[in-house]
């Protein structure tokens, strides 16, 4: 992945080479690929009713799990070679769940037999391995059958005798072969034939993913219950991370300002002690219990910035940004293009995220100029953080970019890097919200 | 010399009160709002305002703004900021008009009473107060800076000193020199910096300011 894109969802899309001709020709001949596939789907369907038939002697059962996965791995052939071919795409349906666990061969045949058996898209899945060999596979074979028909017309006139004297089939077509103009006048029809297998060849290849499509494909409910899953796991990772922070936050607190008020609070005891026979030493632990203070006030005034910082609370994401770029050493241009502030939540995200981007560039990117730009178009909150460094940033080293793309994704936000070998880098991190309307000042 | 607070804590507000009192301030009024504060600042019309930057109703930068709106309303009047936490935007802010009379200081400066009294009365006579942290960081990010790193260490503290509003005479009393060895050292770092000399404290002050936050 060096130097590539990482952005979340893929897309296939149908590559083009060769010319008209030769790409139908290989579209065509793909169907009889799918005609394979469906005569393995076959087998499958047929080992399964063996399976079912031969239950009562029970151990033929224990092959049931191998064969539904088999069941699934073709499927998924065709899931993935509908998207290549036939220009459809079919998302995978299954449920995500673990695969091992304890227990001997009964209890993990049950359960893993159990899993699939309950699980809706093997039932679907096997409707499509029956009624894809029965007739589907018809729409993936027709255009090559009738190309392959129309190969036979053109070699008519060479073959016609033979058969027919064979006492053969004395038809092509609607043309009776009885002499040589009849054989003739097949090689045009053949041609034609030949051309119309070509023309559909897409067509129906299109039907033919369509037709998956359908039994394939998830089920509405199967989406949803994926959203359902994506969301809970999502949704686990923010209370980790939510929990973590406040355990850090509360070890802080605990290791830092709170020891340090015990220990002025030690130390202003011991002045009050030797005040009256030892002033210069009163004064001496009066002044450390002042430094303990001021530390214990910086300790908490960067524990707070780590929180929620005040620029951000006063201000929102486009000055908070802006107070970033002055600290930062380096040269950094922000453009803020916001007309109000985003919901606190996704404007905190999205600064820590700015903020760890910037960290990042300051440590590796040997940049000069750093760029920030900030919109909202489209229900999106779009910020862009560029430079004009070494680029060749690697999303899959490295914790940071991990880390802000998980922080992001509870908001369902993406984000994407862009880092060419030699520069620019540009990470653009997506947020959907709406902003709300500026606060009016009160003076 | 009379003041006017603006503070919601009580706590705080009531020993600001106190501690200004016992260096010869005179507390004109203590308010807990923003709203107040311009009030109180055209009722009394004092030497000057302490102001912290959270305030209610809102408590963002209330106080901030309400400074800023009062020295719009009684223009030259002296404001300091006090704040848990110092931000380069906010003091840019309060610099902005180049008039100085402005201070924004952290509240940990309270603790040394005399410092925080010194500061109070360079604002109200029209100079600077900048927190050491604001100097810092203003220096920290101007870290590639060529000028700058052509600076004797002894010129750099002389910088930062002068930077937070300091005159000679105190710069040369914090550093144990004379002031003809302060005023040799600022000159040398004028020349360095490329900034026109002034013998006017403050608008060195605030050249320096500039070109550190450039």
């Amino acid at each position: 992945m060096n130097g590539g894109t990482i952005a979340t969802g893929n897309s296939t899309t149908p590559r083009r080479r060769g010319s008209w001709v030769g790409e139908r020709l290989l579209g065509s001949a793909r169907g009889l690929a799918f005609l394979g596939l469906a005569l393995a789907e076959a087998g499958l369907v047929t080992a399964l009713a063996f399976i079912v038939s031969f239950a009562i002697f029970v151990y033929p059962l224990l092959l049931l799990p191998p064969t539904l996965r088999a069941v699934r791995r073709l499927a998924n052939v065709t899931r993935r070679l509908s998207g290549v071919w036939c220009g459809v795409p079919i998302p995978v349906p299954y449920r995500a769940s673990a695969e091992r666990g304890p227990g001997g061969t009964w209890r993990r045949f049950g359960r893993v037999s159990g899993r699939l058996l309950t699980e809706p898209a093997t039932w679907r899945d096997l409707l499509w391995m029956t009624v894809d060999p029965l007739a589907g596979c018809l729409l993936a074979i027709i255009p090559i059958t009738v190309i392959g028909y129309g190969v036979f017309g053109v070699v008519m006139p060479a073959i016609w005798s033979p058969i027919v004297r064979a006492g053969g089939n004395e038809w092509y077509a609607f043309i009776h072969l009885t002499d040589a103009f009849s054989g003739a006048l097949c090689v045009p029809l053949g041609i034609g034939f030949i051309a119309l297998g070509l023309w559909i060849t897409p067509l129906f290849l299109r039907w033919y993913g369509r037709l998956a499509h359908s039994m394939l494909a998830p089920t509405k409910q199967a989406a949803l219950e994926q959203q359902v899953a994506h969301l809970s796991e999502s949704r686990a990772e923010v209370v980790d991370t939510g929990a973590a922070e406040i355990r850090r936050i509360e070890r802080d607190l605990h290791d830092g300002a709170q020891a340090r008020l015990v220990a002025m609070g030690m130390t202003l005891s011991a002045a009050e002690q030797v005040l009256d026979e030892n002033p210069d030493a009163a004064r001496a632990l009066l002044l450390e219990a002042r430094d303990a203070s001021a530390k214990a006030l910086t300790e908490l005034r960067g524990l707070v910035r780590g929180i929620h910082p005040p620029v951000l609370a006063d201000r929102g994401i486009g000055e908070a940004v802006r107070a970033l770029a002055m600290d930062s050493p380096l040269n950094v241009r922000v453009t803020n293009e916001l007309s109000g502030r985003p919901p606190a939540p996704v404007e905190s995200a999205a600064y820590f995220a700015v903020s760890e981007l910037l960290a990042n560039v300051s440590k590796h990117a040997g940049a000069h100029q750093v760029w920030v730009d900030m919109r909202h178009e489209h229900g999106l909150l779009r910020i862009d953080v560029g430079d004009d460094g070494r680029g060749g940033a690697d999303p899959g080293r490295g914790t940071g970019l991990r880390g802000i793309e998980r922080r992001l994704s509870a908001f369902d936000g993406i984000l994407a890097l862009s880092s060419p070998p030699g520069g620019p880098t540009v990470a653009t991190m997506e947020l959907p919200c709406e902003l709300s309307s500026p606060k009016t000042s009160s003076f | 010399m009379r003041v006017v607070i603006a503070e919601d804590l009580f706590l705080l507000r009531d020993g600001l009160i106190r501690m200004l009192e016992a260096h010869g301030f005179e507390v004109a009024a203590a308010v807990d709002t923003g709203a107040g504060l311009l009030a109180a600042v055209e009722e009394h019309r004092p030497d000057a305002a302490v102001v912290d930057v959270r305030l209610p109703p809102t408590f963002t930068d209330e106080g901030l703004r309400a400074a800023l709106e009062a020295r719009h309303r009684v223009p030259g009047l002296p404001v300091l900021v006090l704040s848990q936490y110092v931000e380069q935007i906010y003091a840019r802010e309060l610099l902005a008009d180049g008039s100085g009379g402005v201070g924004y200081l952290l509240k940990d400066r309270v603790f040394d009473s005399a410092q925080f009294a010194e500061a109070l009365r360079r604002v109200a006579g029209g100079g600077t107060a900048m927190d050491p942290e604001v100097i810092s960081r203003l220096l920290a990010r101007n870290a590639d800076d060529r000028d700058l790193g052509g600076l004797s260490p002894r010129e750099r503290e002389v910088l930062e000193l002068m930077a937070e509003g300091r005159s000679n005479a105190a710069i040369a009393q914090r550093m144990v020199i004379t002031e003809r060895a302060v005023a040799k050292h600022t000159s040398s770092i004028f020349t360095k910096l490329g900034l026109q000399p002034s013998d006017d404290d403050n608008r060195r002050v605030l050249a320096v300011l500039a070109y550190l936050g450039r």
